[in-house]
């Protein structure tokens, strides 16, 4: 891997402009959502695609099971839809009424069984993968809730919201640990002196050999509305909850920090849209600054990274599906 | 423009506001005041009858550019949709965007208007195009809807402004919307919640002195009129009397004289708060309210924007138009939605949508219009009109109409007949019932 030999190496092109991507765990398939509230899945090796209609809304959420069979999705409709994910042609085969109002984020925990769903509702929810039903729910936050993501050793849970409030939860208690002050990545202001929340924890990532916590979108909203903000990553102790730096990406004066993936050797991936456009940009505990950024030809919504084959997949508004590898061109 | 009631003009000498008011069979007749001259507006027996009616408007100015796909003409399944679902309402038939589910209960008491097309995409110009009927120009300035209301609806006498613009901040002063009408009908500005500012005498200065003081203010003034009194003078003379009487009535604006269970009815918010106070005030008695709640130019994360705007929006204008019909009011108040054009259908990179005026909503309930409906339409992905196009000037003369003043009619100023709305253009009778 490396992350300046970054190259598109293949783009496809759906028919409506492109939310959220993931590979699936073998890396030979992804599945995004778009516009048309339709989930696609692609054959990473020739670009076939099939489309998965069961939504009645945008899918921002979308998580495969371990072993890959199936795919979670989670919509703005506020349902979560199961999904055989290998059939020809993937029907439901299961929908719940999850959430009230929209679904943002799901992760799966790593030891399989249990899934983790957040959304407007405030609400926590835990529902066992194999049976859809409900193990737990809380009311986890304040504000809408815009990111969650299971610790790695599986006993603790992590959700940020649109406060720019972070909390790590314990599982079996479901009690609060620790509070990480993001508000940085939240304002509450606005033309005409009635202020507006904006901002929050659009992602968050764990990278576990450091013992980091990351958390990502923008701070300096001069301008809401009109999308004049620069993007930031915070990061965070995990054991101590100190903010260990604030990465600023100079030079990007209208952008977001949308998505956050740890990398193998510790170096944190972000994508970064905006009104400059879209980018990867590259962190390492070393420094503030982006350590290297890679230009995406037009802004994308979403980016996935499979480990295994060290690619990265970019969604994007001008509906190409894009893959980047991290290694030089063969 | 000038009004030198000094020199004896036709308005000074002839005319109140009472007396402008025209006659609803006038309108239906296709006549109106334009034809008839000044001797239409002296018709005592309908200025009466109105009165009697004691009518009031309330606007609802969602400035930015409300999106009318989260709102009131949603497209779900659509290119144009969002993510945005349709929900039914309490009127068979009608749906609206899931982000106003409290506002769906009370669209028996409304009318959509769902065909406007403004045809101005700028923000200045489409609030002024929208509030007073007309075009921009250098060559002339016209009228707000608030002023119109304030110099058509309100009596002199009423103790109370007749314009009143609630908005977000401090507040203070006032505004500049009556132009030719004169500052007398001009708004005045409550920050927030408040009562208006310096509203209360000072301690030290004692209840005698303050007598003397305006005794002595008013030979003064009545010396200085006499010879060479305008409408500037006369809007200076008036602004004190009324202040006056502002300083009595102080706690009309004092919404924390509401219960507590209606301020969570409504929202612990400011807006909700706004909505509350515009019900106190016109059940008070004052004859055109105007509350604003801002950001709605989502020209980035335009979804995000309307869920927390929304939001907000939803359970006060609900709660608010539900009081007023339980009340009684609503068949004397019109209640407007509005703001200065749509949103487009198009979403743009950055989550957003940009400005609109071809195809987007306007709302209306109480007063005369037809309740429970939905006039005018727009094509499947929301970017055109195709049936019941209106624009600006048309809307204009719909909410005079539904208060029951003659939008045809002439007003006389500086000696010169003015037409009261757009002579180009009438009411949409549609709405009217």
């Amino acid at each position: 891997m490396d992350i300046r030999e970054a190259h598109i190496a293949q783009q496809w092109t759906y028919s409506s402009p492109l939310l959220a991507c993931r590979f699936a765990p073998d890396g030979q398939q992804l599945v995004s959502s778009a516009e048309d509230s339709t989930l696609q899945r692609w054959d990473l090796s020739n670009g076939e695609q099939a489309v998965l209609r069961g939504h009645e809304s945008w899918v921002h959420a979308i998580q495969f099971t371990s072993p890959g069979e199936q795919l979670i999705s989670g919509g703005c409709d506020g349902r979560l839809i199961w999904w055989p994910i290998a059939d020809a042609t993937p029907q439901p085969l299961r929908k719940l009424d999850a959430h009230a109002g929209w679904i943002r984020a799901l992760d799966l925990h790593p030891h399989g069984q249990q899934l983790v769903s957040v959304g407007n509702d405030l609400m926590i929810r835990l529902w066992d993968v194999d049976t859809g039903e409900k193990m737990a729910e809380w009311k986890g936050h304040d504000k809408h809730i815009y990111s969650v993501a299971f610790h790695p050793q599986g006993d603790q849970l992590l959700s940020g919201d649109l406060s720019g409030t972070l909390k790590l939860w314990d599982l079996a208690s479901k009690q609060l640990v620790r509070q990480f002050d993001a508000q940085t990545l939240h304002s509450y202001k606005s033309h005409g002196n009635q202020p507006v929340d904006f901002g929050g924890i659009r992602d968050l990532t764990l990278l576990p050999t450091a013992g980091h916590l990351l958390a990502g979108g923008l701070h300096k909203a001069t301008n809401p509305l009109g999308a004049v903000h620069e993007p930031l990553v915070l990061r965070f102790g995990l054991d101590t909850g100190e903010l260990l730096h604030s990465h600023h990406c100079e030079g990007i004066p209208q952008g977001m920090v949308g998505r956050l993936k740890g990398l193998p050797d510790g170096t944190a991936m972000a994508l970064c849209s905006g009104g400059s456009g879209s980018f990867l940009l590259f962190f390492d505990h070393s420094q503030e600054k982006d350590v290297h950024r890679f230009k995406l030809p037009t802004i994308a919504r979403d980016m996935d990274w499979h480990a295994a084959s060290e690619r990265v997949a970019t969604a994007h508004y001008d509906r190409q599906l894009r893959i980047i590898p991290l290694f030089a061109k063969s | 423009m000038r009004a030198p009631y000094a020199c004896h003009s036709g308005e000074h000498v002839t005319a109140n506001r009472r007396r402008f008011l025209g006659s609803m069979g006038n309108m239906l007749a296709g006549g109106g005041a334009m034809a008839a001259g000044l001797g239409s507006f002296t018709r005592g027996a309908v200025a009466t009858d109105l009165k009697a009616r004691d009518m009031r408007i309330v606007v609802l100015n969602l400035y930015g550019g409300l999106s009318q796909l989260e709102s009131w003409d949603p497209k779900p399944g659509t290119a144009s949709g969002g993510p945005t679902r349709a929900i039914p309402t309490s009127v068979p038939g009608i749906h609206i965007s899931e982000l106003l589910p409290h506002t769906a209960q009370q669209m028996h008491h409304l009318c959509l208007l769902r065909g406007v097309n403004s045809s101005e995409n700028d923000h200045a110009k489409g609030i002024y195009q929208i509030l007073t009927g007309r075009r921009k120009t250098p060559a002339a300035d016209y009228p707000q809807i608030g002023a119109v209301a304030a110099r058509t609806l309100c009596e002199e006498s009423a103790g109370l402004p007749g314009h009143v613009l609630v908005i977000p901040g401090g507040g203070g002063g006032r505004g500049k919307e009556a132009a030719y009408l004169g500052p007398k009908y001009a708004s005045i500005a409550l920050g927030g919640d408040k009562p208006p500012k310096n509203t209360v005498k000072p301690d030290i200065i004692s209840d005698a002195a303050e007598l003397r003081r305006h005794e002595f203010r008013r030979r003064v003034n009545q010396h200085f009129l006499a010879r060479q009194g305008s409408a500037i003078t006369d809007a200076y003379t008036f602004s004190y009397e009324q202040a006056l009487q502002l300083m009595e009535r102080r706690d009309v604006f004092d919404v924390s004289k509401e219960p507590a269970r209606d301020v969570q009815r409504y929202g612990d918010h400011d807006f909700g708060r706004q909505c509350l106070l515009a019900r106190r005030l016109l059940e008070n008695g004052v004859s055109f309210v105007q509350v604003k709640h801002s950001n709605y130019d989502t020209h980035n994360d335009n979804f995000n924007f309307h869920l927390e705007q929304l939001g907000e929006f939803d359970q006060a204008f609900a709660c608010l138009v539900e009081d007023l019909a339980q009340r009684g009011l609503l068949e004397q108040t019109l209640v407007v939605v509005l703001s200065e054009f749509g949103r487009t259908p198009k979403i743009n990179a950055n989550y957003g949508r940009d400005h609109w005026s071809k195809a987007w909503t306007v709302v209306m309930g109480g007063a005369r219009v037809v309740a429970g409906a939905a006039f005018g339409a727009t094509n499947a992905d929301g970017t055109e009109v195709i049936d019941g196009q209106v624009d600006h000037g048309e809307l204009f003369h719909t909410y005079l109409t539904a208060v029951g003043v003659d939008s045809s009619q002439n007003i006389v100023v500086d000696g010169r007949e003015v037409p009261l709305a757009d002579p180009a253009v009438g009411p949409v009778w549609k709405v009217i019932s």
